[in-house]
Formats: C-alpha cells, sequence, structure tokens
C-alpha cells in the first residue's frame, strides 16, 4: 500500500503559497499522491486548478482526485480538467468521480440532484468511449479511474467502468466491509483481476481542535454524522500508524491522508509518521 | 451531572446503576408497575457476558446465579427430536432480571418512579436517555431517521409449567400450514414458549379472528405431543407482529436512544437484551472519557456497526423462519443444519469447533447420500465441499465449481476444482460480447482433453450477447465499440444510454439464433464438453426476453416470455446428451423487474424441459440494477431456487473461503459452488 497527503484545497481560506509550498513539500517526502476533495458551495480551491498548481511545482508525485463530483460539470467539460491536468504533470494523474453529497451543489450548478447516478454513469460512459472520437483534447493514454460510492448501484458502476474504487473514509473495518464489496461487485461485472482500492482519512496534529471544529462545519450537511467523522480525525503519529496498518491489512492499495489544518509543520509530521 | 432515564427496562436499569456508580444523578421514569411483565424469560445465546462482569460485578452474579443454562439445541421435526451439544446459552425471568436491577439501582441511590407517564416536554436533565423501548414516545420528539417495519411471521409468547433443559425448536406440519415453536427454560419452573407461523397460515388456522383463551387453547392442542400434561400460560399472550426499529442517528442534542428505542434484532437470534445492556455500558464508559457531546458520538460509533451486524443476522434469521415451510423435505439432519445456520453467524467451521458429533454424521450423511450409500455407524467423511455430485447423467469429484477464462481452465482444474467453466462464449459472431470474446469454434478439444487429465469436468457457458454486444474488450464494460455489429434483443431498448440500440427480433432471428446454439451445442460435444450452460442470465439475449423491463412484445414472445428461451433449451436439449446447465437470472433487483417468484417460475420451467442444474445469478437485465453486495448476496436467492422449485444449483455470489462452501452446501441452499479464491502470499511461500 502506499500512503498519500491531501493538498488543503478545502481548508477555507488557504493560501496559494501555502497550497504550492505543500505540493512541493510532498513531492519531496514519501507520499504516493497529492489528493484533493471536491466542494461547490464553500470557501475552496476547485480541484482541477488546485492540482494544476502543483502540477507546476512537482515532477514525481502523482496527483488524484478523490473524489471529484462529477456531475456537477459537463462530460466533456470534466474529461477536459481531467485531461489537462494529466497533460500538465505528464501522465501523473488519477481521476476519482462520485456523487458527492450534497444537494446545494447540485443547485449552484444547476444539475438535477434526482438524476445525479444516473448522470455520473452517463459521464463515465463518455469518459470510456464517446471521448475518444469528440474531438476534446489533449489526446492523452487512458487515465486510471476511480468511482466511489457505497450503493448496490455505485458499486455496479464502479465495476462496469471504473480500474478501482474510491472509499469514502471511516475506520478500517469500514473500509474492509466496502472493500470486500466492490470486489463482490468487481467479479459480478466479470472484471480481470482487482479493483483499485483507495481509503481515506483526515491528521492534525498542531491544532487538532481546530482541525475538528473544521470537519464538522465541512461536514455539517450531514447532521449528526459530522462529529462521527470529526470523532475519526487522526490526531498522533501513533494513531495515524495504527490507521495505516489497519487499511494496509484490509488490502487498500492507495491511502490518502487528507489534513485537516494548513499546516506545513503538520504535513512535516505526517511525512515522519508514514515514513 | 443529572441524568433522566425515560424507560424502567433492563437498558434503562442498567444505565442508571453504571451511571450512579461513577457519581452522577440519575432518575428513571416507567410508564408501568415495577413488575410489569410483557413475556417471560429472557435469552442470552452465544455469548459470553464478561461485560456485564467488568461493568457491575454484584448484579452480575446476581443474575447468573439465577440463570437457567443450558448447552443443547433440540430440534422437533417430523416426529424425532435430533440434538446438537455445544452451544450456550442462559436465560432469566424477565421479572427477576428487573427486580435485581431495581434494586442494586436503589441502593447506589438512584431514583426511580413507576406507573408515571412521560410527556417529552417534562423531561429535562444534562443528558436524557430515551429507554422507553421498540415504541419510544420520546423518539417521535426529534428526527432520528427512524423506522419501524414489521420483520418476519406471526407469533405470540406463552409460558408453559414443562422445563426444558434444551432451546428447542418444534416444527409441526398442519392441515393450514407450518407453525414452528421456540422454547427455552428460564427457572426451576417455567420455560418461554413462542409460537410463530406465517401471517397466510395464521389466517387460514382461523387466528385472526380468535380471542386470546381459544388461540391459548389451540396451540395447546396443537404441541399436545410436546407439552404432555404441562400447560401454556397467557401474559396478554396475544398475536404479534415483530417491530423492526432502526434508527439513522442515536442521538440530538443531549437526547440519546439506547436498547429497544435504538435498535431491535428479531427475538429469533435471542440478543435483544443483551444488545440492550450492551448499550447501557458502551454510553456509560463513554460518558466517563469526555464531555456529553462527544460521548454520545463515540456510542454511536461504537455502537451502531455492531448492533447492524447483529441485524443482518436477526433479518436472515427471521426470514428463514418465514419459508421454513419449503425445507420440510430436507432429510433430519441437513434440515437442522440449515436451521443451526440461518443467521450466517454459524458456520460448518464453528459447528465442528462446538459439536463435533454433530458434524461428523452431517459429513457422513452427506457422502453417503451423495453416492447413494447406507449411512454406517462410525463413519466419517471429508467436509461436504469434497462429496461427489451426480447430476445429468455425470458425476463431479466435489462440489467446488471455477469460471475462468480459457488460458485458466486448466490450472483452476489443477488447482482441485470438481468442473471448471469458461466465460462467456459465443454462439456466433455476431453474439459476442466483444471483439475478443471465444467463439464456440473448432478449436476447443485440446483444452477439453487438458482438463479432463486432471479429473476434473469441463463446462463451456454458451451465450448471445444480445444488446449487450459489440462492446470494447478493456477499460470496462458495456462500452460500445466504435464500428460495432448489429444488435439483436427482445425490444428495441438499449442497454445503457450510450449502448447501440438493438434490433427487436424478428421471426427469421430467433431461427437462425436457435440454429446457432444448436450449432454450437454439437460443436460443444465434438469438442468432449461435460456440461453446457445456457446463458440466460446478465441481459444477455435469452434472458431479455425474460424481463418485463426488456421485453416489451405484443406479440405471443411478449406474452409467453418463456417461449423463445424455451425453445432454444429444447432445440439444444435434443442435440445435447450431457449435462445441461441454464445461467439464469432469479430476480432483476430492478423496480418493476422479475420478482424472486417469477424467477423460481422460470427455474421450474426450465427444469421441466430437461435442464439438470441451475446456476442462480441476479441483476445486470438492466444497467441500473440494484444488487447488495455482501459474501454470499447470492445464496439466499439459491436456497430459494432449490427448495421451491425442487432443481439442483450452483451459486457464486463471492464466496471465497472453503467454509462458506462447505456451509452453503451442507445446508442445502445450492448443490455447487462458485469459488472465489482470494490470492494469498502465502501461496508463493508454499510453493
Amino acid at each position: 500500500m502506499k500512503v498519500g497527503v491531501g493538498l488543503p484545497n478545502t481548508l477555507p481560506g488557504v493560501s496559494g503559497e501555502v497550497l504550492v509550498e505543500w505540493a512541493r513539500r510532498a513531492d519531496a517526502g514519501p507520499f504516493g499522491t497529492l489528493g484533493v476533495l471536491d466542494r461547490l458551495v464553500y470557501d475552496s480551491i476547485e480541484p482541477f486548478a488546485a492540482l494544476s498548481a502543483a502540477a507546476a511545482v512537482t515532477s514525481r508525485v502523482r496527483l488524484a482526485t478523490n473524489i471529484a463530483i462529477g456531475p456537477l460539470r459537463s462530460p466533456a467539460m470534466l474529461a477536459k480538467h481531467a485531461l489537462s491536468v494529466d497533460a500538465l504533470s505528464d501522465g501523473r494523474f488519477t481521476l476519482g468521480v462520485g456523487v458527492g453529497a450534497r444537494r446545494d451543489d447540485y443547485e449552484a450548478a444547476g444539475v438535477a440532484h434526482g438524476r445525479r447516478g444516473a448522470v455520473l454513469s452517463e459521464q463515465l460512459a463518455y469518459l470510456r468511449g464517446t471521448l475518444d472520437d469528440s474531438g476534446v483534447g489533449p489526446a492523452r493514454p487512458p487515465i486510471e479511474l476511480l468511482v466511489g460510492g457505497s450503493s448496490g448501484a455505485a458499486l455496479t458502476r464502479m465495476a462496469r467502468y471504473g480500474d478501482g474504487y474510491a472509499h469514502g473514509g471511516g475506520p478500517p473495518r469500514a473500509f474492509a466491509s466496502a472493500a470486500t464489496k466492490a470486489r463482490a461487485a468487481w467479479r459480478d461485472l466479470e472484471r480481470p483481476g482487482e479493483p483499485r482500492l483507495w481509503g481515506q482519512g483526515y491528521f492534525a496534529f498542531g491544532d487538532p481542535d481546530r482541525g475538528s471544529a473544521y470537519l464538522v462545519d465541512y461536514y455539517a450537511f450531514t447532521g449528526p454524522f459530522a462529529e462521527k467523522i470529526a470523532a475519526g480525525n487522526l490526531t498522533s503519529a501513533r494513531a495515524v500508524r495504527d490507521f495505516v496498518r489497519g487499511y494496509e491489512a484490509e488490502g487498500c492499495d492507495e491511502l490518502i491522508l487528507y489534513p485537516t489544518v494548513a499546516s506545513l509543520d503538520d504535513l512535516d509530521r505526517l511525512a515522519e509518521a508514514v515514513s | 451531572m443529572h441524568v433522566s432515564v425515560v424507560g424502567g427496562g433492563p437498558s434503562g436499569l442498567y444505565l442508571a446503576i453504571l451511571l450512579r456508580k461513577t457519581g452522577h444523578e440519575v432518575s428513571v421514569v416507567e410508564r408501568n408497575a415495577p413488575d410489569a411483565t410483557f413475556g417471560w424469560g429472557v435469552v442470552f445465546s452465544e455469548e459470553t457476558l464478561g461485560a456485564l462482569r467488568d461493568a457491575d460485578y454484584p448484579t452480575y452474579l446476581e443474575i447468573t446465579d439465577s440463570f437457567a443454562r443450558w448447552t443443547s439445541i433440540d430440534i422437533h421435526y417430523r416426529g424425532r427430536v435430533l440434538r446438537s451439544s455445544g452451544h450456550t446459552f442462559s436465560a432469566i425471568r424477565r421479572t427477576h432480571l428487573l427486580a435485581i436491577l431495581q434494586r442494586r439501582a436503589r441502593a447506589l441511590g438512584a431514583s426511580l418512579t413507576f406507573h408515571q407517564e412521560v410527556t417529552p416536554s417534562d423531561v429535562d436533565g444534562d443528558l436524557v436517555v430515551a429507554a422507553d423501548g421498540a415504541n419510544s414516545v420520546l423518539r417521535r420528539q426529534f428526527d432520528f431517521g427512524s423506522s419501524s417495519v414489521p420483520q418476519g411471521c406471526k407469533y405470540v409468547w406463552f409460558g408453559t409449567d414443562l422445563v426444558l433443559d434444551a432451546f428447542t425448536f418444534v416444527f409441526k406440519e398442519t392441515e393450514h400450514g407450518l407453525f414452528q415453536v421456540h422454547a427455552y427454560p428460564f427457572d426451576e419452573h417455567t420455560s418461554t414458549w413462542i409460537v410463530e407461523t406465517t401471517e397466510p397460515t395464521w389466517r387460514r388456522a382461523g387466528l385472526d379472528t380468535m380471542s386470546e383463551e381459544d388461540s391459548m387453547a389451540f396451540c395447546q392442542s396443537l404441541f399436545a405431543a410436546e407439552l404432555g400434561d404441562h400447560r401454556l400460560m397467557s401474559n396478554k399472550s396475544i398475536w404479534l407482529d415483530f417491530p423492526l426499529v432502526r434508527n439513522e442517528h442515536w442521538h440530538h442534542g443531549n437526547v440519546v436512544l439506547i436498547g429497544d428505542a435504538a435498535h431491535t434484532a428479531h427475538f429469533s437470534i435471542g440478543s435483544g437484551t443483551k444488545l440492550a445492556m450492551e448499550d447501557a455500558i458502551a454510553l456509560a464508559n463513554a460518558l466517563e472519557r469526555g464531555s456529553v457531546e462527544s460521548a454520545l458520538v463515540d456510542y454511536e460509533l461504537e455502537r451502531q456497526p455492531v448492533v447492524e451486524r447483529f441485524q443482518q443476522a436477526a433479518g436472515d434469521s427471521a426470514a428463514y423462519f418465514g419459508r421454513v415451510a419449503s425445507y420440510v423435505d430436507l432429510a433430519p439432519i441437513q434440515f437442522a443444519a440449515n436451521l443451526l445456520t440461518r443467521s450466517g453467524r454459524i458456520s460448518h467451521a464453528n459447528l465442528m469447533q462446538r459439536d463435533p458429533k454433530f458434524v461428523r454424521v452431517l459429513d457422513s450423511w452427506f457422502a453417503a447420500s451423495a453416492t447413494g450409500t447406507p449411512l454406517l455407524p462410525g463413519a466419517v467423511a471429508p467436509p461436504p465441499m469434497f462429496a461427489p455430485l451426480r447430476v445429468g447423467g455425470t458425476t463431479l469429484r466435489n462440489r467446488v465449481v471455477r469460471s475462468v477464462s480459457t488460458p485458466d481452465l486448466v490450472d483452476a482444474a489443477r488447482a482441485g476444482a470438481g468442473l471448471v467453466l469458461t466465460g462467456f462464449v459465443a454462439v456466433a459472431q455476431d453474439g459476442r460480447t466483444t471483439p475478443d470474446c471465444p467463439v464456440l469454434d473448432d478449436s476447443w478439444a485440446p483444452v477439453v482433453k487438458e482438463v479432463h487429465d486432471t479429473g476434473a469436468l469441463v463446462g463451456v457457458r454458451l451465450g448471445h450477447a444480445g444488446r449487450r454486444g459489440a462492446t470494447r474488450p478493456a477499460g470496462g464494460v458495456d462500452v460500445p465499440l466504435r464500428d460495432g455489429w448489429p444488435l439483436l434483443s427482445a425490444s428495441a431498448l438499449p442497454y445503457t444510454p450510450f449502448s447501440v440500440v438493438p434490433a427487436e427480433m424478428s421471426d427469421t432471428d430467433m431461427a437462425r439464433v436457435r440454429d446457432d446454439f444448436v450449432a454450437a451445442a454439437g460443436r460443444a460435444r465434438g469438442a468432449g464438453f461435460d456440461a453446457l450452460e445456457l446463458d440466460l442470465a446478465d441481459g444477455y439475449l435469452l434472458a431479455s426476453f425474460l424481463s418485463p423491463l426488456t421485453n416489451r412484445r405484443t406479440d405471443e414472445y411478449g406474452t409467453e416470455p418463456l417461449r423463445f428461451p424455451l425453445s432454444v433449451v429444447d432445440a439444444v436439449r435434443s442435440a445435447w446428451p450431457g449435462l445441461l446447465v441454464a445461467r439464469l437470472t432469479a430476480a432483476d433487483w430492478a423496480r418493476g423487474g422479475l420478482s424472486v417468484e417469477q424467477g423460481i417460475a422460470h427455474a421450474r420451467a426450465l427444469a421441466s424441459r430437461g435442464v439438470d442444474l441451475i446456476h442462480v445469478r441476479a441483476g445486470h437485465t438492466t444497467a441500473t440494477s440494484r444488487p447488495e453486495y455482501r459474501r454470499g448476496y447470492l445464496t439466499t436467492l439459491s436456497d430459494r431456487v432449490r427448495n421451491e422449485a425442487g432443481v439442483p444449483t450452483l451459486v457464486g455470489g463471492y464466496l471465497t473461503t472453503p467454509d462458506e462452501v462447505n456451509t452453503v452446501i451442507a445446508a442445502g441452499r445450492a448443490d455447487l459452488c462458485l469459488f472465489d479464491p482470494l490470492p494469498t502470499p502465502l501461496e508463493e511461500v508454499g510453493a
């Protein structure tokens, strides 16, 4: 399993300077991938823009949306963003997509929330097929495609179109249960081999209370569930290492740890904890 | 901190005890009398009660001193009693449990008030605990994402002065249908005696209109043989529906749900009281660690996954008792194995640990019946997955089936499978899924011979892709080719929004495709295949006729959905003398789609036309089907097809361990399992 780190692109008020320095240090550190999250109606940096900035100052680390809320963009526009980041990073990009969880993002984007699953399927079919003859470029070799979601329909969609599964976070046992379902779906669709399995977690070392307050705010739309997510914030090197071991034992291929405070010190401490 | 507990059942009282011990002020309000009872004894099955010992030793001692304990399960079935041992059960009279908890709570200084109805607005405290049961009044004041739906059969809870020495199941066939009893002792004088039956049987027996006395008299006489001179006792014993309670959230502000107010688990797994008391422990411990706010989050995080597992098992158990009438043809030992493994919590390997004699006889009986030989005293046999299977005039060396791509067939056979199946092989070029999809041409004899040299049998899965044809070979499935070929289906509906629209099959198309199947069957015979698996699943061509979602025809092929598929089966059956398997969609798992009952009817129709074995599949009739993936997610469907249509089955559904296979096969849920072994580095070490 490889461990990646999130860019602080959804932490309110993050500066371009911190974001770029974060990417630089991650590139020099022990991380496999730099991940970004996606929210529209929030004080956050657009994920493809954030990765473009990161692409410019990195040469080794992979870049991933984990996930981008696909249906907020038209299929062609989503493809354009993805191909562009892949070209700018010389093929270091992984596209993770899902339907997201927030109704207001859909309202702001003018996209029907009720059709989100169907729209995501259409986007995936477009990315896998129609795109080839669309003239939408730059032309790139196939980009690794991850799909998120936990329902039977989402897992079927993942196995039909994806290269792997992007889990939404939680303790290792929650990942284990989702991974079993993802592998079962993969077999069910008669895909060869195994799906790539990506997990995620949150961390803050220097100011854990601030990190947890951010998570409660970021996930406020989930109601009481926000507190549960915040309770999972990893606040010590030992907690991170236990979490990493837990995910590795359950067959995770790539675990991305997202900051909950945009502190470069926290990033350095994470690098130390996982190396 | 002041804590208000609403409800004086086991969870509320136990929480009061634990919180008093850590110095909180606790008041418990209960609407009923302190000695009011609903039902009789409560049972703790399968579990050690170490958590209770650690949480409060005095009550642990008093409770366990009062326990009735036993280790056996008696199954009264077809006039005989079969006993399985090595299990762990204990039970206690409910009023006695409450009295112990009340005494201790009072002694520790909790305030207990009975006979007092609670209006939510009157309750205050730093923490308000809704421990007021499945019909919680307190729960209604906030949005917990609550649901309460009836689960399983009709049931009624009696007591009896017959003192049992085992957990006792009685299965009793009547002119109205099957009744079953769940009974267990709970003190030296009394046992709980729960009678259960499906709603249709309950109505046929007239129990829906009977008085309480008449219904008890009915049960007394129904179980006269088992009860002997003993009598049933009523305690407001009326027929009930079990309410399955779930809540998305277990707390709101400073109000928290515990016990039945938060969740219920069907009585047939005997875990409700244990879960309720464990809730109290988890909540009390969480409150020791931090603020009320973070404690309620911790409590929920700790308990929800545990409860979900129990609710899954309880749901499987409740569903089992809803359809148990379809198992009355199973041999007693297999009926017992099916019953004991019904909830998924006990497997063949667990039974082997608990009751080695039972499993020795089960395995020996299974091997003997598989080979048609008598079961001899002292017999030993390998586990059921290694029993041969005689089906369709041929014999498989074991119950393990692997479905792999053509280059891996020989290795899968060498790895021990009894039967190896190819992936999808098209009957003709235009029936391929992708340009790389194999076709049943004349090239297959050498691989068949190589498999035969390993001692395994080999089958070919023959199909026509229909509207799922002409797709790209890599990077996903169902992505249409840039320049494909024309597609056929029952109706002109594309599989995905981007798929090519197929042509509705004409009579000429049907005749040609039928001929293609027959010709391919002839080539399969020539190549030496042992089994031919006709693909009537996953939305491919033959399946497209079977579902109302994909067959919108108004001609005779629409009004009789089986007409064309059966004509193909008939034609293939005449050209193919060997083992004929149908890979069949037993349910669409989509709104407006094929139901399980229709799927079972289809299986029955296929069996009547000479199909030897049904490979049970589900979903994928449309691209928007909604499977519920988990290990063994197809097993219940296979069980129903096998036992309701009376036809041997093969089932997959992500069975990854030998224990899962042994359990499915031993319990009669399938005759063969598609095995998906998980890769492990140990194989490299062992190689």
